[in-house]
């Protein structure tokens, strides 16, 4: 009986094959034989762009802020000896306390560097290398950004140790994991405030206090986070810290790096030069774009609360709209420790990839923009244990401070249409709809 | 010229300047943000924050202003939505 249902499934996936293949034949002759497989769609304008995690816009005050920089006042802030290097010094120092303030640290703590990744870079392997000879354990999670993951096994190669802490299945790291990992050799924790992929806000506060009580230093890389949610390195117990430019609605190509003073963090600089940034970062400061990441984080500040609200609005209805209207859409990560702008579906039955080119009139990723080139399923969903198939047909929308509700709703329902549309088309939406369980299928002969 | 009468023109200069961004996002933000704003700090009283605030308000003027000039500089397509609603 049950060979006879398999046979029966094997030859509807065989017959929906033959299907397709006529039917997109006749559909490369002729476009307008069936529109259920036309994906081309009429439309004219640029995408909108839902994809706030990749980048978001350069804010128009932010702008405002830089241009004389980049026009009238080019000075090179470290010239000592005139008036060009003095006004632009003032701006950088300006910048140094917008920036610290938002985080609740002191201007002399924060070094401009060129973004989030060069921060990381500096944390870890700056920590890792100043404190080599006695501590060579450093743990991170494995969903941390990239850049992170990449700095560890550069470290792992020069004799450190790294543990790369699983997390739950709902992406949030397990305090007792992690307590359970730290060892006297241990000389860093780090663990990222907001993913990148699913939007969940890690236990800040409560890492920090575990590092701290350890005397372990605690770095967080709060690219997605600054700007967004409340951050203070003081309560959190926060010893370095990665901020970025361009997700704050600022320059792109610079970011910077808080690091404690009391008690101090000593860190190993990677780039040699000028000693500029206490030697730690060596290199002329771009004045234009720490002027501008210092506005977009005075900003943030100010708006921090009226974003937020707005943007937990729009992110709750596009949920409604679409958990309204489809059913089999699960939701990646923590459905409360998480930022609202950040929303990463998977809708089974459906692969992701063509979704998004279904969804070509709006600018969306199925997960980071750094492998989005590959078809690869995300390495942040199979961490918190995403089955294969659903890790396929995530999309992840990101909502930021210029995004509009028509934007959401159009989102909504373009998705809606076209996760129905290509539903109708697969012949396992049909078993499931028949009430076929697909996990006993065998779907090979050996 | 009365307080009252101040804050209104101011209001009504940044909403007309505003309505000028050539993006759309920019534009229907700057819209919002100017309209919630009075909202918000509707019973300020007439004290020294809500002269701070007016003073606030005329550089914010002149950013949107300046910042409307360079949008219409450099234009891009119109957005899909945009040409939907005025189909």
């Amino acid at each position: 009986m049950n060979k006879l249902i398999q046979r029966n499934n094997a030859q509807k996936i065989f017959m929906y094959f033959i299907k397709n293949i006529k039917l997109t034949s006749t559909f490369s002759r002729n476009l307008t034989t069936d529109n259920k497989f036309q994906i081309k769609e009429e439309f004219s304008g640029r995408p909108l762009y839902l994809d706030a995690q990749a980048t978001t816009p350069l804010d128009p005050r932010v702008l405002d802020e830089m241009l004389p920089y980049l026009t009238s006042y080019y000075g090179n802030p470290h010239s000592r000896t005139h008036a060009y290097g003095w006004e632009s010094e003032a701006a950088v120092e300006k910048a140094r306390t917008q920036v610290a303030n938002l985080i609740g640290a002191d201007p002399k703590e924060i070094i401009f560097t060129s973004g989030a990744t060069e921060s990381n870079n500096i944390a870890l392997k700056g920590v890792a290398r100043f404190y080599g000879s006695k501590k060579k354990h450093i743990i991170t999670t494995q969903t941390e950004h990239k850049c992170v993951l990449d700095s560890c096994r550069a470290l792992e190669a020069e004799g450190f140790k790294v543990t790369y802490l699983p997390v739950k299945t709902n992406g949030l790291v397990c305090l007792e994991e992690l307590e359970k990992a730290i060892t006297p050799e241990t000389s860093l924790v780090s663990v990222m405030t907001v993913n990148n992929e699913i939007g969940v806000k890690q236990p800040i506060s409560d890492i920090g206090k575990l590092c701290k009580s350890k005397k372990i230093f605690f770095h967080t890389d709060a690219a997605q986070a600054v700007g967004k949610i409340p951050l203070d390195v003081q309560s959190m117990n926060i010893d370095l810290m990665s901020i970025s430019g361009h997700k704050v609605y600022g320059p792109k190509g610079i970011g910077a790096i808080y690091v404690r003073r009391r008690p101090r963090v000593r860190i190993e600089a990677i780039q040699s030069g000028g000693g500029q940034e206490r030697g730690i970062r060596s290199g002329t400061v771009p004045t234009p774009l720490a002027v501008g990441l210092g506005k977009a984080c005075e900003i943030s500040q100010q708006e921090l609360s009226y974003d937020h609200a707005r943007i937990e609005k729009l992110s709750k209805r596009l949920l409604d709209m679409i958990f309204k209207e489809l059913t089999h859409v699960v939701r990646n990560g923590d459905p409360i420790q998480m930022y609202p702008g950040c929303i990463n579906l998977s809708f089974a039955y459906v692969e992701g990839e063509s979704l998004l080119m279904a969804l070509k009139d709006v600018a969306l990723s199925s997960g980071s923009a750094c492998t989005s080139a590959s078809l690869e399923p995300s390495y942040v969903l199979r961490a918190i244990g995403t089955d294969e198939d659903l890790a396929h047909s995530s999309i992840r929308f990101g909502i930021g401070r210029f995004t509009t509700e028509e934007e959401v709703e159009y989102t909504a329902n373009k998705c809606i249409g076209h996760v129905k549309r290509l539903r109708e088309m697969s012949p396992l939406w049909e078993m499931v709809q028949e009430g076929v369980d697909l996990k006993t299928i065998k779907w090979s002969q050996h | 010229m009365s307080t009252r009468n101040q804050v209104l023109k101011l209001y009504k200069m940044l909403l007309r300047e505003s309505e000028k961004f050539e993006s759309y996002n920019f534009r229907s933000y700057a819209v919002r943000r100017v309209k919630d704003a009075f909202r918000e700090n509707q019973n300020l009283g007439n004290g020294d924050a809500l002269k701070e605030k007016i003073s606030e308000g005329h550089k914010n003027l002149e950013i949107i202003k300046r910042q409307v000039l360079i949008s219409q500089m450099y234009k891009t397509d119109r957005l899909i939505i945009e040409n939907m609603s005025r189909n």
